[in-house]
């Protein structure tokens, strides 16, 4: 493909802010709060999942706290187990599998496709509501006293032995996992039945094609979660042995129950991001994606793998030696998809005219981090390995690389990335590199030394430690205040371009997408007229020529 | 896919904009057809997530079968069969109202519609009614897991004439008829929730086909109930074989 080179950018000088648009639209919070607008529940859902970030970032950092010394000595062993546990539950539950479906796919999915919303605007809000019902729950569950379960809610131990909080929280997260099924869902339906004429399949963006990965897992995956709390829930009320062994329940089939979900969970959070970065990358180095047909499917293939490798949770658990085989080698396939997007995006990269802006940055981190998070799993899905590795920091370690280090950077690629779109204003650059430098110097600090600490041996999930890890833990206590600054940072300063902000204009970033060629912020119906798609996803060529028509026209 | 067909259809929708009659076309679909399918898939795809809910159960239950054979042998026997079939006949029939109710929306006859949803109401709460009677039974029994559970009639079948002819089980295998009724409790009580959902959607559906929304061309709403209404019926067509039917008396 060729390769346009952008100067300047043209119309940001001279924009204005556009007097309609979907945030002034309606006023009131009731306008908000009972919108059937796919972009204000987006907004709705940025609210939300930002609150229940800094939560669990507070948990985290209480957790490292402790972990500054080798005693427990900041709070109780069991006090440390209820830090972890609300720690995961909120950062799973509430953030990471929210975090860019509901937010930006919410806000895009649609405009992309050239759709005036999803299908199902009520079951959006519905979904919202759902979500915020069940952060409620865990909220309860945390300020009655919090649970310490561990986000796995194992049983036995969460039927029969705690009397910690264990219904308030599985209700919780039980109500909360509708709210994913229903965004699931309405993106899958929205993608197949909502395309503007001329948006073919293969004409979609990436973003899209990963957010209809993600909704199949969601769809298919979710619902086997709810049956298992549900479960758990009637075994630790009624005292029924489903999962109990002394009345001849297998423990075991929870695990499967519970990972046949919470392992394509993993590709629920991480698949968005993926999309994300597909758009960052092509942008920034003004190019289409190299392999395109390859990135899509491989999402898919992602999805349809991530199926079928749930029992690599089980290996130290008794499973069949056969068995564990099979999934093994399952579990290494998964990483033959996710290296071919990470190989298309450095073609993507390469002879590219690359410029480093901000969510440029965080693609980068996102790129180096989730490529060391995703070979660690490799190292963990081989069987040997597994069993020195398991129930260490070096799982700890692998999926923070994958999870904060992948997702985590790519949803705020995707948050600095749209800024300017959804709400009109640019966030300040200088500020804005600066944190996603910190962020990426804060998290290797973090957890580098976490893969080191779990080689060695330390377990996760204890509140003391051998005197000898405490170098090591330190420095990643140390790193994880840097990190808090990193994320701390864009709350502030995305909080102050809100009123501060350069007017952006309709495409400050010369993309191609359709969300670029609407007004910023969006009509509340996002088009004037249905868009007929004539192009290929980021066909720079096509880009340059309208922009060349318009000013001649305007001249 | 069906990009190729996606384009020509859609030009041709766009220009009929101008000429949509129904007062329930959302703004944002470009045509009634586009919402209606978009209405049909969704319903449709949320089944997909019902099979998945409901999946996790039938797995719990082929495992634990495989586990304690004579146990859920010895349990399963202890359901009525009689009561089961005339369930698995009631439910059909409602099942077979809803299709009816279907039909005569989409052929626009309000009094037959009306008259077919009352019908599935009907047969929806006869399998509820039945449902109680059998749980009814399973309370005397002390059947139900939990504290009040007894393996009495497994370990000593001589003593309960309905069981004079069973072999008895070892008490430890005995127990574990507790974990089949445990399933029973949770898939049929799954079921029944389902059943008991859908007739509180029946009513609201009752009292808008009465006001005739659902005869002037706008059938979404029935179709897509049907469909679900349909899906329970399928769960309780597994529900009944499995619980009830396989391999009953092998203990003779």
């Amino acid at each position: 493909m060729s390769t346009t080179t952008i100067v300047s950018l043209p119309d940001q000088s001279t924009a204005k802010m556009p007097k309609r648009n979907y945030l002034n639209n309606e006023h009131g919070l009731l306008s908000w709060l009972l919108t059937g607008d796919h972009k204000r529940i987006a907004i709705l859902y940025l609210i939300s999942i930002t609150f229940f970030f800094f939560i669990g970032g507070a948990f985290a950092g209480l957790i490292r706290l402790e972990l500054l010394t080798p005693q427990s000595d900041l709070v109780a062993a069991d006090t440390y187990n209820k830090f972890f546990t609300m720690h995961g539950i909120i950062m799973i539950f509430l953030f990471l599998v929210p975090s860019v479906p509901a937010t930006l796919g919410n806000f895009l999915i649609p405009i992309m496709l050239g759709a005036k919303d999803l299908a199902f605007p009520k079951i959006n809000l519905l979904s919202w509501y759902l979500y915020v019902i069940g952060g409620i729950f865990t909220m309860a569950a945390l300020v009655l006293g919090g649970v310490d379960t561990g986000w796995t809610f194992t049983t036995p131990l969460s039927t029969h032995y705690l009397n910690t909080h264990v219904l308030t929280t599985a209700t919780g997260i039980f109500i909360a996992g509708f709210a994913s099924i229903f965004t699931g869902l309405n993106f899958i339906v929205t993608i197949h039945r909502m395309r503007a004429p001329g948006m073919t399949w293969f004409r979609m963006p990436l973003f899209v094609w990963s957010h209809y990965a993600a909704s199949l897992l969601m769809v298919l995956g979710t619902p086997v979660l709810a049956i298992a709390l549900v479960l758990v829930a009637l075994e630790r009320t009624l005292g029924i042995g489903v999962f109990d062994p002394s009345k001849g329940g297998d423990p075991l089939l929870f695990q499967h129950l519970f990972w046949f979900y919470s392992h394509p969970a993993v590709y629920i959070m991480i698949l968005p991001g993926m999309g994300v970065i597909s758009e960052v990358i092509s942008t920034f180095s003004r190019k289409r994606v190299f392999g395109y047909t390859a990135v899509a499917f491989s999402s898919v293939a992602i999805a349809l793998f991530g199926f079928f490798v749930w029992e690599h949770h089980m290996f130290i658990m008794g499973v069949s030696n056969y068995s564990a085989l099979v999934f093994s080698l399952l579990t290494m396939l998964v990483a033959v998809p996710s290296a071919i997007k990470v190989f298309n995006w450095a073609f993507t990269l390469q002879k590219g005219s690359i410029t480093f802006e901000t969510p440029m940055l965080y693609a980068f981190a996102f790129i180096g981090l989730f490529t060391i998070g995703g070979l660690t799993g490799v190292f963990l899905g081989s069987l040997g390995m597994d069993i020195h590795l398991t129930e260490t920091y070096f799982i700890v370690a692998h999926f923070h690389f994958v999870m904060v280090g992948g997702m985590l950077m790519a949803f705020l690629a995707g948050i600095h990335f749209w800024w300017p779109k959804m709400t009109g204003r640019m966030y300040p650059e200088s500020l804005s590199k600066l944190s996603a430098v910190t962020s990426f110097i804060g998290f290797n600090l973090t957890f580098m030394p976490q893969f080191i600490l779990g080689y060695m041996g330390m377990p996760r999930r204890y509140a003391a430690y051998p005197p000898e890890f405490q170098v090591l833990n330190v420095l990643s206590t140390a790193g994880a205040t840097v990190l808090g600054v990193g994320f701390a940072l864009p709350l502030l300063y995305l909080g102050w371009s809100l009123k501060y902000g350069a007017i952006a204009g309709n495409n400050p970033w010369q993309a191609t997408g359709l969300e670029w060629q609407i007004q910023s912020p969006p009509l509340t119906e996002n088009f004037i007229e249905t868009p007929i798609m004539d192009h290929e996803a980021y066909d720079y060529e096509w880009l340059a020529n309208k922009t060349k028509y318009e000013v001649t026209t305007v001249g | 896919m069906d990009s190729a067909l996606a384009t020509p259809h859609e030009h041709a929708a766009h220009e009929e904009h101008e000429h949509v009659v129904l007062p329930q076309h959302r703004h944002h679909f470009e045509t009634e057809e586009q919402q209606r399918e978009a209405g049909s898939f969704g319903m449709w795809l949320f089944l997909l997530t019902e099979i998945m809910f409901f999946g996790g159960m039938f797995f719990a239950y082929l495992l634990y079968r495989n586990w304690y054979y004579p146990a859920f042998a010895a349990a399963s026997n202890q359901l009525s069969v009689p009561l089961g079939a005339f369930n698995t006949v009631v439910l059909i029939t409602s099942g077979f109202c809803m299709a009816l109710g279907v039909w005569a929306s989409e052929v626009r006859k309000k009094g037959l519609l009306v008259l077919m949803l009352i019908l599935t109401t009907f047969f929806g709460l006869v399998f509820l009614g039945v449902k109680t009677v059998e749980y009814h039974e399973k309370y005397e029994k002390h059947h139900i897991p939990g504290d009040r559970f007894s393996i009495s009639m497994f370990t000593n079948p001589a003593a309960y004439p309905e069981t004079k002819d069973e072999k008895p089980l070892a008490p430890d295998m005995a127990q574990k008829t507790q974990i089949f009724f445990f399933l029973y409790f949770a898939m049929t009580g799954m079921h029944a929730l389902h059943m008991i959902i859908g007739i509180g959607l029946l009513a609201w559906l009752i009292k808008r086909a009465n006001r005739g929304d659902f005869t002037e061309g706008y059938v979404a709403p029935i179709e897509n109930f049907g469909l679900y209404w349909h899906f329970v019926d399928i769960v309780w067509l597994f529900l009944f074989p499995l619980l009830y039917l396989i391999n009953r008396h092998p203990l003779h």
